[in-house]
């Protein structure tokens, strides 16, 4: 018993061994960027010419008050972003869950052709479209205007399939079926009954929102043309511009950090939903 | 009323009469100009000069600012990828008669005429808005043809002059060429073939005779006798600027600078003795304000820069302040103009202020003889003489609408040649279709 | 019985009401969008500086330009290489970290924390990301003076003046940036998985290897036509990265150009009617490899 118990702990050893080295590496490989990037956000332009070191310095106090006494609003920066992600990572994920139950829970005519026809505009990227979204925003005058960031992300046909996917796996329509004996309403039972279910999808697909239109840069900056109305990738395009008055890269890398800052904050505050929604959705299986 | 009054002071107090006639005229209508002065720009450079030198403008917060009762609201866009120039253009030609229009841009010599020369008018004549030619007679002829039309008409005017210079490495001239007198380095450098053989004695005492071969660009470029694009609209490569290409090859090949870009962290590294730069092109606000002479242990920090003449005379930078037509506060704008581009005190300020080589005549050359102009980045050399003397022989004759997408891209393809990773008839085969990628009319 | 039915009818009713927000948000937003730039493509129409030129009906001219033009396919092929080269580490790596991380027999401690710094890169923006390259692979960078000063290369390596390099960088942070969020997307896969189909195995004395092979890939397949469809299109959207690190060049010798960076070069210059055409074609292409990977792997499902 304790011998054929041997052979495979040591190979379990070695496994786990060459697991934690090809992570070590992996991690390192991601956290490096992030320590440069701090670092240098705290080092004075002269430091920075003079070349790389991974000694934080100390002109961070300085770094910062001449980004918030700049030209560029960062601060109006980071409330329309937080206004824009945050809204719609909110839509994006409540629509596209309402979309899923529609398709998951409900037999109608045009089902079929409403899911493969969603499957088929997954692939469009909004690049293809921005053409025309543009004028249409142009049209509608809604320029320098945070909506048509937001409201497009209630059909959001990405996030709708990852909805679609976890229902068919963990959401079984006889707890619906038995909340509509006790009477409930149908609106009633998505809100009360399947949100609070699909909560772990919901939380990933939350994130997976928010960073992505946080990210966003192509939209945004067709849009906005207002400083007060610009998003923080807009304004960082903004201070990378090459022109002497500017040339403060101690500057550069704290912007960068102030606008990273926010999203790892919201980040490390949803990451246990991330994990806690993946464990649960092996378990409802 | 206290904006009438404001603009009769500041009338009174122009140098010559004539003025403030021209001023009151205006007068009367400034009841009913508008509440907000729109301003677009690209960087902080004028809003710095404004809010420092024009009497009575107060600074509110970053992008906006008071004149008597009127706000000043700044737009900034950088010009980057013609991102400046492509909001100009939608703006613009629908600017008359607008609900908020713009009252006053700057432009960029490579660009202006492209603004001046419109078939849609789009800026206001100098003339009109009250300037006269007796006004401006102290400014330097280049700074005038830039927005100049078509029609002999000016269209702008220009606080500063940017006529450059070569800019040395006192320690590496001492070093390689055994002296660090402008006089005596100027015969090492006095023309091109001259200073392709100068780069080869600072390659062997391990220096670069420029950081980048972006460097020299505009040297050749404002010495040439043909527009990047013709009358019709054909793109055409001058032969000084293939003399740049051929030039710079050589230099690249025998490891003797490199193809970085401008303004790049390893284009600045030469501004410290470790960079190993033996001399930058540049005219006197990368002198005061690029090399980091705040910085301990930057060559500027310690004096350690010369300035002598170069191979040519070049210029490099210089903003124009245009008015844009519908402006409805053209007597503020006016009255801007006036003030920093014809006001002797006001510009000798910006000298003292902020070391800029203002635009006129008389104040430079007086400051040329006065020591206590003297820049401490030169290590005690007063430029202001080389500078004014730049001045006189710029030549804006062969500018085209096209010059800064030219440029930006002609560099872009040129690195690829430098590199090895192209031949140059690639090179300028991709030169052409990016140039036709940003201005769909033009033809190759 | 008849009763019954007209019940079930009326709560399917609530299958289209539900879907209102979608489609008309999505008709608004994206389909005449959509419409529009395919209009746009058969004008034409942009602004020479000051002036607007058309819009002028010319029928099919852009794609003729655009077609006409070699470069177009050498960009999509720049596009599809950087893709696959950052793409086969991402699923390899993603696959190797979610393997151990469900392997209830390796026991690897601290995986929240693992897990949280894998995917911290995919929150970077991808602009401020390519602006750190660019500065840290620079030509006198701190990564060539840590190379040169360790004795590995005599002369620095100019990282953005080679195709291979500047393709491998843009690949490399294409993989950095997605391989953490991939790695999720497959766990939660995995987790998905019985696990008495597991613990069947381990009784049979299957080894880690095959369990991986024989049990999880199969079952995983769903999982991973999502995960590749997704990233195939975020590959084609490739912008950010390639843009900023070579300032909108594409070089060297355009080989780093993108098909969106060609886009968006036209766009710039508010020359609608090649953005249209351009936009089209790639509709079409986008179309196309999603269909062909979807029906690769039906196919072998079936």
């Amino acid at each position: 018993m304790n011998k054929t118990q041997k052979e495979p702990t040591n190979s379990v050893h070695a496994r786990r061994a060459i697991a934690y080295v090809v992570l070590v590496i992996l991690s390192f490989l991601c956290l490096f960027w992030f320590a440069i990037l701090f670092v240098n956000a705290t080092r004075s332009h002269g430091e920075l010419t003079k070349g790389f070191t991974l000694i934080p310095s100390t002109h961070l106090p300085e770094n910062w008050s001449g980004l918030i006494h700049g030209t560029l609003p960062v601060l109006n920066g980071l409330i329309n972003s937080v206004v824009v992600a945050g809204s719609a990572a909110i839509l994006c994920t409540y629509f596209s869950t309402m979309t899923a139950y529609a398709i998951h829970a409900y037999d109608f005519k045009l089902k079929k052709f409403f899911f493969t026809f969603i499957l088929a505009i997954m692939m469009i990227p909004a690049q293809v479209t921005s053409l025309g979204f543009l004028q249409l925003i142009q049209k509608m005058k809604l320029e320098d205007n945070l909506i048509p960031l937001i409201l497009p992300a209630i059909a959001a046909p990405v996030t709708f399939f990852y909805m679609k996917q976890y229902m068919d796996s963990t959401l079984s329509l006889s707890l619906v079926e038995a909340a509509r004996i006790d009477g409930a309403g149908e609106f009633k039972i998505f809100n009360n009954i399947v949100l609070p279910l699909m909560k772990p999808a919901i939380a990933v697909q939350a994130i997976f929102t928010f960073v992505s239109s946080w990210n966003n840069y192509f939209i945004p900056a067709l849009i906005l043309h207002k400083d007060k109305m610009k998003t923080l990738p807009v304004l960082i395009a903004q201070l990378r511009s090459a022109d002497f008055l500017k040339f403060d890269m101690g500057q550069v890398y704290m912007m960068i950090a102030f606008s990273i800052f926010p999203v790892i904050v919201v980040y490390l505050i949803l990451s246990r939903y991330i994990v806690a929604g993946v464990a649960l959705g092996g378990v409802k299986e | 009323m206290k904006k009438q009054l404001l603009s009769t002071l500041l009338c009174a107090s122009m140098v010559a009469g004539t003025l403030a006639c021209a001023g009151t005229v205006f007068a009367d209508e400034a009841a009913a100009e508008g509440p907000v002065l729109n301003i677009q720009c690209w960087n902080e450079e004028f809003k710095s000069r404004l809010t420092d030198h024009y009497p009575g403008y107060e600074e509110v917060d970053a992008t906006h600012g008071k004149i008597g009762d009127v706000e000043v609201v700044w737009t900034i866009t950088p010009s980057d990828d013609n991102a400046y120039q492509n909001n100009l253009d939608t703006i613009l030609p629908e600017n008359e008669g607008a609900e908020d229009p713009v009252d006053l841009f700057l432009v960029e010599a490579d660009y202006a005429l492209k603004y001046v020369n419109s078939e849609v008018e789009v800026t206001e004549k100098v003339a009109d808005l009250g300037l006269t030619e007796d006004e401006l007679a102290n400014q330097y002829q280049y700074t005038k043809d830039v927005v100049t039309d078509a029609n002999g008409d000016l269209r702008g005017v220009s606080w500063q002059g940017c006529p450059g210079l070569l800019i040395y490495n006192r320690e590496a001239a001492k070093e390689v060429l055994g002296t660090d007198d402008p006089a005596e380095v100027q015969e090492f450098v006095k023309d091109w073939d001259t200073f392709n053989e100068t780069a080869a004695k600072l390659k062997e005492a391990g220096y670069n005779a420029v950081s980048t071969v972006n460097d020299t660009y505009r040297v050749y470029a404002n010495n040439t006798t043909s527009k990047w694009v013709d009358d019709e609209g054909k793109i055409n490569i001058d032969p000084n600027i293939e003399k740049w290409v051929q030039d710079s090859k050589a230099l690249v090949d025998a490891g003797e600078t490199t193809t970085n870009e401008l303004w790049s962290d390893d284009w600045n590294k030469g501004f410290y003795p470790d960079g190993k730069v033996f001399a930058y092109f540049g005219p006197a606000w990368l002198i005061n304000f690029c090399m980091a002479a705040d910085t301990e242990g930057s060559i500027a920090n310690q004096g350690g820069w010369g300035a002598c003449v170069g191979p040519q005379g070049f210029y490099w930078g210089g903003t124009w302040i245009c008015a844009a037509k519908g402006t409805d506060n053209p007597t503020l704008v006016a009255d801007i103009m006036r003030q920093l581009t014809t006001n002797e005190e006001i510009m000798t300020d910006i000298v003292k202020a902020d070391n800029d080589f203002v635009n006129n005549k008389p104040a430079m050359e007086a400051a040329a003889q006065d020591d206590s102009y003297a820049f401490a980045v030169l290590g005690g050399q007063n430029p202001l003489g080389l500078f004014c003397e730049g001045c006189e022989k710029i030549d804006l004759s062969n500018l085209s609408n096209y010059d800064q997408g030219c440029t930006e891209e002609f560099q872009n393809a040129m690195k690829n040649y430098f590199d090895g990773n192209m031949s140059y008839e690639e090179a300028v085969d991709q030169f052409y279709k990016a140039v036709v990628e940003k201005y769909p009319e033009l033809t190759y | 019985m008849g009763k019954k039915k007209s019940k079930v009818v009326q709560y399917n009713r609530w299958g289209y009401i539900f879907m209102i927000p979608f489609l008309v948000t999505y008709l608004i937003f994206q389909l005449i969008p959509l419409i529009t730039t395919v209009y746009n493509s058969f004008f034409e129409n942009y602004r020479s500086g000051l002036k607007q030129i058309g819009p002028n009906f010319i029928g099919f001219q852009n794609y003729a330009t655009i077609f006409g033009n070699p470069d177009l396919w050498k960009y999509f092929g720049n596009t599809m290489i950087m893709w696959i080269a950052g793409f086969i580490p991402q699923i390899f790596f993603s696959l190797l970290l979610g393997a151990w991380f469900t392997d209830t027999s390796l026991r690897l401690k601290g995986q929240r924390f693992w897990k949280t710094v894998i995917y911290l890169p995919n929150l970077i923006m991808a602009s401020a990301f390519a602006m750190l390259f660019f500065t840290l692979f620079g030509d006198s960078g701190p990564i060539n003076s840590m190379l040169t000063s360790m004795g590995i290369v005599s002369a620095p390596i100019k990282f953005l003046s080679q195709t291979g390099t500047a393709r491998g960088l843009v690949a490399f942070m294409n993989f950095i940036m997605w391989f953490g969020n991939t790695t999720i997307l497959l766990m939660a896969g995995m987790m998905g998985i019985d696990p008495s189909l597991f613990e069947a195995a381990q009784v049979d004395g299957a080894t880690a290897t095959q369990v991986f092979w024989k049990i999880t890939l199969p079952l995983l397949r769903p999982i991973l036509v999502y995960t590749m469809i997704t990233s195939l299109i975020g590959g084609l959207q490739m912008f950010d990265v390639p843009q900023i690190l070579t300032n909108g060049t594409g070089d060297p010798a355009r080989n780093t150009m993108t098909l969106i960076m060609y886009l968006n070069k036209h766009l710039f210059s508010k020359n609608f009617g090649l953005a249209g055409a351009l936009s089209v074609f790639l509709f079409i292409v986008t179309g196309i490899l999603s269909l062909i990977v979807f029906k690769i792997t039906v196919r072998k499902e079936k």
